[in-house]
């Protein structure tokens, strides 16, 4: 399962896609909203997506996963729009035999996730908003 | 031929459009897509930003030739996790 939403995304959810009764390990990772960064007081994350090419990517990811290591199943939903401080915005599942593969096609996941999904993060912050990733040093 | 360009993050806020839909020549290439639009829309450039292309939801290199149709996202640097 490889998708991206713009409702809130559920961890439970998931974890059931990956249970697997030939899994010994289920490894998760949650990307959540941070009240701060680089010295700014943020409000929250506004996410814009390419959804068709988000998800084909991410799916592309997961072969690559399965590829490298010895997995079950794997899940990974990212959320659109805008994401308050505390909540997920990315959430990824991995189930395998045994918990190394799972462990480290989980970490994979999310690096790969931030170099090569075209989801992009606008930081809503105490007195403006920045688009990450795009420091041109040019005002908006 | 006619192919379909699509904006985001900041090169969307700066041409003030998602979607351009742009007449080209034949055998015209990504690279010449975006040097029409940025003929078109000063806006976009941005100096310094580093670009990744896609044609119809595959990362293709600037020297990609298009066809007829074609949708050709331009990728500014990724932020997502």
């Amino acid at each position: 399962m490889f998708r991206v939403t713009r409702e809130s995304i559920e961890l439970q959810e998931l974890v059931r896609f990956v249970t697997d009764s030939e899994a010994g390990a289920i490894a998760t990772f949650i990307g959540t909203t941070r009240n701060n960064n680089e010295g700014r007081k943020v409000i929250a994350l506004d996410y814009e997506g390419y959804p068709e090419m988000a998800e084909k990517e991410l799916a592309r990811i997961g072969q690559q996963a399965s590829q490298r290591w010895q997995i079950c199943r794997m899940a990974i939903i990212h959320r659109l729009g805008p994401v308050q401080i505390t909540q997920a915005s990315v959430i990824i599942a991995v189930s395998s035999a045994h918990r190394d593969a799972a462990f480290a096609a989980c970490r994979f996941a999310i690096e790969e996730i931030k170099k090569t999904v075209p989801i992009w993060k606008k930081e809503v912050f105490e007195g403006g908003e920045v688009w990450i990733g795009t420091q041109t040093g040019e005002p908006f | 031929m006619k192919v379909k360009a699509k904006l985001f993050a900041i090169l969307r806020e700066r041409a003030g459009t998602a979607e351009i839909t742009k007449e080209l020549q034949d055998g015209s290439t990504v690279s010449d897509l975006w040097h029409a639009l940025q003929n078109d829309y000063p806006k976009l450039n941005v100096s310094g930003i580093r670009l990744l292309y896609a044609v119809n939801q595959n990362y293709v290199s600037p020297d990609e030739k298009l066809n007829n149709n074609d949708e050709v996202a331009f990728i500014p640097p990724v932020s997502g996790g």
